[in-house]
């Protein structure tokens, strides 16, 4: 068992685990923030998408002991603390979720898209986005509502 | 032929080994047991309404739990206090097909609160609340009746007590908002303020139901109140349950599917830190059980390290040896010479056949699938020494659940406590509860909280599996029309290898009627069935059979259309004397520009099926490329009679146009020697963002009782993306899944 400080959401933790622990299990179960989900653990589906440094990562495939040092890791818990960022709103406007398992992923590969594109095009958005996968089919939704939080982003 | 009640019903009554018949034909309606006797006297049709106080519908889920004190049960669905905070019980539970919404949705239509004003619970299995599967797009079609009724019942036993307050008649009183009214007058009370008195009243057998011209919900574009706690990481999913004490498991299944253990080696497995003990599991699988090794941990990681580390001497020397899906189809190719036994015949298809001269004779494949939802099967339990269970789980079924898990832990089911939570997705793969009988058995062995999570590996692996089928199919062409059919289903029924309640030589009953609802008119008609058993393990897949015999039915429609040197959507047209179908494929028409010329190189394919009571009809665009066919757009339209919620139609019918691309254009399972070849997302494709076309979705409007709207919209997806291939390239596929790249 080793000690590891890491900084979630701008809060700093203190976890003792083991140096192999993926990320997705240290945010969710040792931490206790439940957005960031568990899918296949592969990096082949999304779910665990988080921002590191506010570059979309997959938490499943970064072991606690191989964080860089003052990374600065955000989960969907952290992108807004109202949960209004423009992309949580475009999605609630265009009633994206159906299940919703996979939309924490969705909206942080989304708001990490937007942050570095400002009006990104379809092929920007197939890019960015084919990653995550929605078994329940939002895709159409997904890229609706990403266009729409790009017309109406966040007044900062 | 034996009736069976109507096909796809299934899902409200998972029958036993037992007796499988009886439980397939009980009915699917609410019936729930009155506690006091006047209540048994009031007879009331569809649903009774308990009085009283009770504790028992506190539930996991978005909404915070209920608070007891002073809540009175003015049925089993409707709770409200002194302070007129009013909750609605919700007997669908959620997978993502939005029963979170609608379902309370028509209660408080009738009692007239609107959703923002109420919070909306999980029902938790206990049979007060009737039958509570999410199955079988049923919960609209099965409650839009009886859960109406609860909820004007209601409002009528409070106009009654506000009327007898004020000693005026109730026609001098009227509901709106959680209040009642005195017409001419300002004068109200809230809900809160009559609850108690109006718990005592008789409860109305036949309350009056609001006219169609008078709903402010159903039918209305309403936004759903859990979707902003979908967005922000709040929504609690089963494996997001987190209980004080709990250990986890990570649950080692045979590689080769009912491979039987021999020896467990454990010592480099328990040398893990954090890992506790390794057991022996079980896996009960509703047709046979199948042995299986747990290692439990303080944290899950632990736990799946563990597994990974344990030396298992697994018995493949069974028959299961022969398991394997190439050997399952060359069966099935072996059956399409002989005859199926008869589910429907019409005219004498076989002399007619033999004598046409225009005619066709062919086969279409689809492969096994598996369900594959984002979230992995999960299970929290806790089997405690003094004998009571308590339960998380993400499960289409709770009222199943329920019952059987008590039979299996030889609990009562008074002991027994289920928090159905929210699944992250389903599809089929959760009304099957072998995952949450894991962590029963793991807990009763431990008698701590147990949290079994599977790997995306056990999902893919271990099945149950939508079966693979083939449809034979035969037509003829007489004096220019096409005027005999013959669908030859040749595969494994659920009914047979999961229920045991199939004869030999009998047609499989859902099967046959899921085609006959189809229902084209041709003077020669014949629907068989050969039963290709096999052990693969097989279970229902959104829209289940039809989502196999969408393919072959719809192509080879197509391919006579040609043979008749007719144009295939026209062709449907002449088919067909039911006006629903008709009106769905003119709308389909028009929305899809289908009888405009397409541009070289492009095409379009069109298909319909009727599923789970709803007509769908669809169009797909596709073109030609560099790297062989691209999916352009797909337009849907659906006819599900009244809806409740248009934008949960539209969702899910785009949902059902994904997954049934998915299923046309990805590869299937396949199984060798037991042992499946996909293991996880990247060998088990789904469809991504990037292919994703552009897809509209229209409603019809009509006054038709609800159709089911979860699955209607898959079946004709794979088919019509078919026939839009053989419209922009003249090549025609016939086996799922197509290789886009290839084309």
């Amino acid at each position: 068992m080793a000690s590891y400080d890491i900084t979630v959401n701008r809060k700093k933790y203190h976890v003792e685990a083991e140096p192999d622990v993926p990320l997705v299990w240290i945010i969710r179960d040792y931490i206790g923030l439940k957005g960031t989900k568990f899918g296949c653990g592969v990096a082949a589906c999304g779910a665990c998408t988080i921002h590191m440094n506010g570059n979309p990562v997959r938490s499943c495939q970064l072991r606690i002991s191989t964080l860089p040092p003052n990374a600065q890791i955000t989960t969907i818990e952290g992108i807004d603390e109202k949960g209004a960022h423009a992309v949580q709103r475009a999605w609630v406007e265009l009633q994206v979720p159906q299940c919703g398992y996979c939309q924490s992923g969705q909206i942080m590969s989304a708001v990490a898209l937007l942050a570095k594109i400002k009006k990104p095009t379809d092929k920007d958005i197939d890019t960015a986005m084919t990653g995550n996968l929605c078994r329940c089919g939002t895709y159409d939704r997904i890229r609706k509502a990403i266009h729409m939080a790009a017309e109406n982003p966040d007044k900062k | 032929m034996i009736v069976y009640g109507r096909p796809f019903t299934w899902l409200q009554k998972i029958p036993t080994r037992n007796n499988p018949k009886n439980n397939i034909m009980s009915s699917n309606h609410v019936t729930l047991q009155g506690r006091r006797d006047f209540i048994k006297k009031s007879a009331v049709a569809a649903v009774g309404l308990v009085i009283g106080i009770d504790s028992s519908a506190r539930a996991y889920n978005i909404s915070n739990r209920l608070s007891n004190a002073g809540t009175f049960e003015i049925s089993p669905f409707i709770l409200i206090d002194a302070g007129n905070n009013i909750t609605i019980v919700n007997p669908r539970n959620d997978m993502g097909q939005g029963t979170i919404h609608s379902v309370p949705a028509m209660i408080a239509e009738e009692l007239e609160v609107t959703l923002d004003m109420v919070r909306i619970i999980q029902s938790d299995g206990k049979s007060k609340y009737g039958a509570q599967t999410s199955g079988g797009s049923s919960s609209i079609r099965n409650l839009w009746l009886p859960l109406r009724k609860v909820g004007a019942a209601t409002k009528e036993m409070l106009i009654k007590t506000a009327a007898k307050r004020w000693n005026v008649s109730v026609a001098d009183c009227y509901a709106r908002d959680a209040k009642v009214f005195q017409r001419g007058s300002d004068v109200s009370f809230t809900y809160g303020e009559l609850a108690e008195e109006a718990s005592k009243l008789e409860v109305p057998a036949e309350p009056v139901l609001k006219k169609k011209t008078e709903f402010r919900i159903i039918g209305k574009d309403i936004k759903r109140k859990e979707i902003p706690a979908r967005t922000n990481g709040k929504a609690v999913y089963g494996i997001d349950v987190d209980v004080p004490g709990m250990v986890y498991a990570s649950i080692l299944h045979a590689p080769m599917i009912y491979g039987k253990l021999v020896s467990i080696d454990d010592s480099a497995a328990l040398q893990i830190p954090g890992v506790l003990q390794v057991m022996k599991c079980e896996r009960k699988m509703i047709h046979r059980d199948v042995d299986s090794v747990a290692v439990i941990a303080s944290n899950w990681w632990a736990a799946d390290k563990g597994r990974k580390a344990l030396k298992i001497n697994w018995d493949t020397s069974g028959p299961e040896e022969k398991i394997d899906t190439d050997g399952y189809f060359r069966e099935c190719y072996d059956a399409v010479s002989k005859e199926g036994v008869n589910h429907l015949e019409k005219g004498d298809f076989k002399r007619k056949f033999e004598a046409a001269q225009k005619k066709l004779d062919l086969t279409y494949e689809t492969p096994f699938l598996s369900h594959a939802p984002i979230e992995p099967e999960n299970t929290t339990a806790h089997v405690k020494e003094d004998g009571t269970v308590e339960i998380w789980a993400p499960i289409q079924g709770p009222g199943e659940t329920l019952p059987d898990v008590a039979n299996y832990l030889g609990i009562p089911a008074e002991n027994i406590k289920i928090y159905p939570v929210l699944m992250g997705g389903s599809y089929g793969r959760k009304a099957y509860i072998d995952f949450v009988k894991e962590a029963c058995f793991l807990s009763n062995k431990i008698k701590k909280p147990v949290k079994v999570i599977w790997t995306r590996e056990d999902d893919i692996t271990q099945g149950p599996y939508r079966t693979g089928m083939i449809s034979h199919m035969q037509g003829f062409v007489e004096e220019g029309k096409v005027t005999g059919f013959h669908h030859h289903i040749v595969g494994e029924s659920i009914l047979r290898q999961v229920f045991k309640g199939l004869g030999e030589n009998e047609p499989d009953p859902w099967m046959g009627e899921a085609l006959e609802e189809n229902s084209y008119q041709f003077n020669t008609q014949k629907i068989s069935f050969s039963n290709i058993k096999t052990e693969i393990p097989i279970m229902w897949w959104r829209s289940v059979n039809a989502s196999n015999l969408g393919w072959g039915q719809e192509c080879f429609i197509d391919e006579l259309a040609h043979l008749a040197g007719v144009d295939p959507l026209t062709l449907r047209l002449e088919l067909f004397e039911n006006q629903r179908f008709i009106k769905v494929l003119m709308t389909l028409a028009e929305k899809s520009g289908y009888y405009a010329k397409s541009p070289a190189g492009t095409g379009k394919g069109v298909a319909i099926f009727k599923a789970f009571g709803s007509i769908v009809g669809c169009c797909i665009t596709v073109s030609r490329t560099n790297e062989g066919v691209k999916i352009d757009k797909v337009v849907s339209v659906i006819d599900c009679g009244m809806y409740v919620s248009p934008d949960t139609v539209k969702a899910q019918t785009e949902g059902n146009i994904v997954m049934g691309l998915s299923a046309a254009i990805k590869g299937g399972i396949t199984i060798k020697k037991g042992v499946c070849g996909q293991s996880n997302f990247n060998n088990y494709q789904v469809l991504r963002m990037h292919e994703m076309p552009k897809v509209e979705v229209y409603i019809m409007e009509n006054d038709e009782a609800p159709g089911g709207v979860g699955e209607p919209g898959l079946p004709p997806v794979a088919p019509a993306l078919g026939n839009a291939i053989f419209a922009a390239t003249g090549v025609r596929y016939r086996n799922l899944p197509i290789d886009l790249l290839k084309v």
